[in-house]
C-alpha cells in the first residue's frame, strides 16, 4: 500500500466533493426539472469517503462491480459526469445510451464492470470477475461493493465461500449504512441484533473481516488497501465492513405515474422519528470533516478548498445542462443491443 | 469423417474441442473434476476446470461475472431444475447486462442443463422447463435431439456472444448417432426437417423427435406422409421453416414433453396462428404432457407423457381420418 502524499489526499477530497455535488444535482433535478428522472434513483451521499478511500487503493487494471447505488464509483474512476447525468436523464448521449439509467452504470474501460439492481446478486458476479482475474495472472484485484442488507442474501454466503476456498483476488466492501431500505440493521441481522459487527460474518468463510469508519477516507484506504495487498499476493479475499451513514433516503419515492417524484426525508426521521440520530450523522458528514482535517493539517488551504468546490460546482452544472440539452434516443433503438 | 458415438460423448467432445481451441473457455460446476483422472482436468488444468460447491447462484453468477470479464464459462448444472435455485442470475442478470449497458459488455456463457429425466425421478428432476426461458430477450435456448446436434449446438453455444441455455435430454444420454469428427458447428435458428412429407407437419423437440419419427413411419404405412421438424433452437426460433411446411401441408401437430401452458408448442402454435392461419385446413393440435407434476410410479408417468399413440391420434384428428387398426 502506497503512502498517501499530499497530492493524493487532495485528489481524494476532490473526488468526494465531486460525488457529493453530483448527487445533490441529481436530487435537485427532481425539483428543477420534474419528470426528467424516472423510476428509482439511489444516492451515495454520505458514502463518499468509503467509495473514494476504497478506489484509491486500486491500479488502473483493477476492476469493480457495485449495486444500483452506483453513481459514486465511476465518478472517482474518471467517467465523464456529463455522460452519467445524461444516462440518468435517459438521453442518447448517456453513458449506456439510455438503456440502463441510474441503477445500471457501466464503464468497462475504467474497470467498472457494472451493477445488479437486485440486492446481493452482484456479489457472485464480482466473484466471477475475480476468478477471471486469477486465471489471467496479471495481478488484478476486484472490489465488490454491496450494502449491509445484501449480506443476508444466499448469494453473499455462496460467493464468500467460493472466494475463500479458491483464494480469489477480491475484496468485499460492505457499505453498512444501518438501513435495509426502511428496516434497521438490528431488525434483520443476527450479528447486529447481538451487538456484534457484521464483519464477523467473514469468520464463517475463514477469511479476515474488519470493520472500519467509512466516514474517514484514510481509514478506509488503509483497511481496503491491506485487503487489496492481501488479495494481490494470492492470499485470498477479505470482508471489509465500512460503516457509513446514508444522508439521503434510500431512494426517491416509489409512486405510480402522475405522482411527481421527490426525495423524502431520511428513514431515521420519516419512519422512526429519530431526528437526533440523523442530525448527529449530519454533524459527522464525511465531506466537511475531511476538508477540515486537510486544512487543519496544512494539506489544503481554505482558498484552495474553495477553488476546488467552485470548480466542482461548475463541472456538475455543465453535466446537468448537457443532460437536459441532449436528445432522447430514437424509439427504435430499443431493439438494439438485445443480443451481441 | 462421421462415426457413431453417444449423445453425451458428443457433448463432451464439443466442450473439449472448444476448450482446446479457445483458452478463455472455462468448465465448472458440481461434482466434476474431483480427481486427477478427470479428462477435462488432465487436458486443461485446474484454472479452467473446477468443481464448485452446491451453490447455483454463485456458479451462475460467477459465470456472468467471468463472462463480462472476458471468459467463456460453461456451467455444468446436471439437472435443469437446479437453475431454478438461481433464477435471478439466469433470467434477470445474464440476459440483461448487455442491454442495460447499452452494448458496452457481452455475456457469453453456456448453462448446460439436463432435462426430462422421466425414468422414475418423480416430480422435481424430470421437468421440461425450456419454455419458461423462451420469452427472455437476451437469452438463447438450444435443445439438441441427436448426437450430431448435441455436438454442433454445444460448439455454437460456446462461441455465441450471448448467454445460452443448453438443454440436453437425459433419456437421450446414451443414444448413439453419427457425429462428425473435428470442428462441427450447427447454426442457431435453423430447424432440421427430419422427415419430409406433404400431408401433416409435426414439430417436435428433444426426446419427442424420435417419437414423432416413429409415428411418421406408422402413418406412412397408412399412406399418410408426415413432415417432422425439429427446431433445434427455441431461441432463435426458425419459424420460417415451420410456416413453409404448414403452407404445404395445411395440418399441424405440435409435440412437446412440457405441460401445455409451459411448453414451447404453445408459443409455436401462436406464431403459426398469427402468421400461417390462411394455410391451415384444420385447427392446430398440441400433444403435450398432461397437467400434473411428473409422477414417480411408471404407469402414471407414462400416462402423463406424450407418446407415439397420442401423436398418431392427434394426426388423425387434424386430418379427419380414422386410424387404421393394427
Amino acid at each position: 500500500m502506497k503512502e498517501l502524499d499530499n497530492q493524493r489526499l487532495v485528489w481524494i477530497y476532490t473526488q468526494m466533493l465531486r460525488i457529493r455535488e453530483f448527487e445533490e444535482r441529481v436530487k435537485g433535478t427532481f425539483e428543477e426539472y420534474p419528470g426528467v428522472i424516472r423510476g428509482h434513483t439511489h444516492l451515495a451521499d454520505g458514502a463518499e469517503a468509503s467509495i473514494v478511500g476504497s478506489l484509491a487503493t486500486l491500479r488502473p487494471s483493477d476492476q469493480l462491480m457495485a449495486t444500483y447505488r452506483c453513481h459514486g464509483y465511476p465518478l472517482a474512476l474518471g467517467t465523464d459526469p456529463k455522460a452519467m447525468m445524461a444516462e440518468i436523464y435517459g438521453r442518447s448521449t448517456g453513458l449506456c445510451g439510455g438503456y440502463g439509467g441510474s441503477m445500471h452504470l457501466v464503464d468497462t474501460e475504467r474497470g467498472f464492470l457494472g451493477t445488479s439492481g437486485i440486492v446481493g446478486q452482484g456479489i457472485p458476479q464480482a466473484t466471477g470477475a475475480a476468478y477471471a482475474a486469477q486465471i489471467r495472472k496479471q495481478d488484478q484485484v476486484v472490489l465488490c461493493f454491496f450494502g449491509d442488507g445484501a449480506s443476508k442474501q444466499g448469494a453473499f454466503s455462496e460467493s464468500l465461500n467460493v472466494a475463500s476456498l479458491w483464494k480469489l483476488p477480491i475484496v468485499y466492501v460492505m457499505e453498512n449504512n444501518s438501513y435495509n431500505v426502511v428496516t434497521r440493521v438490528e431488525q434483520e441481522d443476527a450479528n447486529a441484533a447481538a451487538g456484534e459487527p457484521l464483519a464477523m460474518k467473514a469468520k464463517a468463510f475463514s477469511m479476515p473481516g474488519v470493520t472500519v469508519d467509512g466516514g474517514d477516507p484514510i481509514a478506509v484506504y488503509e483497511a481496503v488497501g491491506a485487503a487489496v495487498d492481501r488479495a494481490r499476493s494470492g492470499a485470498g479475499p477479505t470482508l471489509v465492513e465500512s460503516k457509513v451513514y446514508r444522508l439521503s433516503a434510500h431512494g426517491n419515492i416509489i409512486a405510480p405515474p402522475g405522482v411527481p417524484l421527490h426525495y423524502p426525508e431520511h428513514e431515521a426521521i420519516e419512519v422512526f422519528g429519530a431526528r437526533e440520530e440523523y442530525e448527529a450523522a449530519l454533524r459527522g458528514d464525511p465531506v466537511p470533516r475531511f476538508r477540515a482535517r486537510l486544512i487543519s493539517d496544512g494539506s489544503l488551504t481554505v482558498d484552495a478548498a474553495d477553488q476546488i468546490a467552485a470548480h466542482v460546482r461548475e463541472e456538475m452544472q455543465v453535466a446537468v445542462q448537457f443532460g437536459i440539452d441532449s436528445p432522447y434516443p430514437e424509439p427504435e433503438a430499443a431493439l438494439h443491443n438485445v443480443y451481441a | 469423417m462421421a462415426r457413431e458415438i453417444p449423445y453425451i460423448a458428443a457433448i463432451n467432445e464439443a466442450i473439449h474441442q472448444e476448450m482446446a481451441r479457445d483458452e478463455s473457455v472455462l468448465y465448472f460446476g458440481q461434482n466434476l473434476a474431483t480427481t486427477e483422472n478427470d479428462e477435462f482436468l488432465k487436458a486443461f488444468g485446474s484454472d479452467r476446470v473446477r468443481v464448485t460447491p452446491i451453490s447455483e447462484t454463485a456458479e451462475i453468477g460467477m459465470a456472468v461475472g467471468a463472462a463480462i470479464a472476458g471468459m467463456r464459462p460453461v456451467v455444468e448444472l446436471y439437472m435443469a431444475e437446479f437453475m431454478l435455485v438461481a433464477m435471478d442470475q439466469v433470467v434477470n442478470e445474464a440476459p440483461r447486462f448487455r442491454y442495460m449497458s447499452g452494448g458496452r459488455v457481452k455475456v457469453p456463457l453456456v448453462l448446460k442443463a439436463g432435462y426430462g429425466f422421466t425414468a422414475g425421478w418423480a416430480g422435481q428432476h424430470t421437468g421440461s422447463i425450456y419454455g419458461m426461458f423462451m420469452g427472455i430477450p437476451g437469452l438463447k435456448v438450444a435443445l439438441p435431439a441427436t448426437a450430431a446436434d448435441a455436438k454442433g449446438l454445444m460448439a455454437t453455444a460456446i462461441r455465441d456472444e450471448n448467454p445460452v441455455c443448453y438443454f440436453h435430454h437425459y433419456l437421450l444420454t446414451l443414444e448413439p448417432g453419427e457425429v462428425p469428427e473435428g470442428e462441427y458447428l450447427v447454426p442457431f435458428g435453423q430447424a432440421s426437417v427430419r422427415r419430409s412429407g406433404g400431408d401433416v407437419t409435426i414439430v417436435a423437440t428433444g426426446w419427442m423427435v424420435g417419437k414423432a419419427l416413429a409415428a411418421a413411419e406408422s402413418l406412412a404405412a397408412e399412406g399418410i406422409e408426415a413432415e417432422v421438424i425439429d427446431p433445434r433452437t427455441l431461441v432463435p426460433l426458425d419459424i420460417d421453416t415451420i410456416l413453409s411446411s404448414v403452407e404445404k401441408t395445411g395440418h399441424v401437430v405440435l409435440v412437446d414433453q412440457a405441460t401445455r401452458h409451459a411448453s414451447a408448442s404453445a408459443l409455436i402454435a401462436a406464431e403459426i396462428a398469427d402468421h400461417g392461419f390462411s394455410a391451415l385446413k384444420a385447427p392446430i393440435k398440441q400433444v403435450t404432457a398432461l397437467d400434473a407434476s411428473v409422477p414417480y410410479s411408471e404407469p402414471m408417468e407414462a400416462y402423463v407423457l406424450p407418446d407415439e399413440a397420442k401423436i398418431l391420434c392427434a394426426v388423425h384428428q387434424v386430418l379427419g381420418t380414422a386410424p387404421v387398426a393394427a
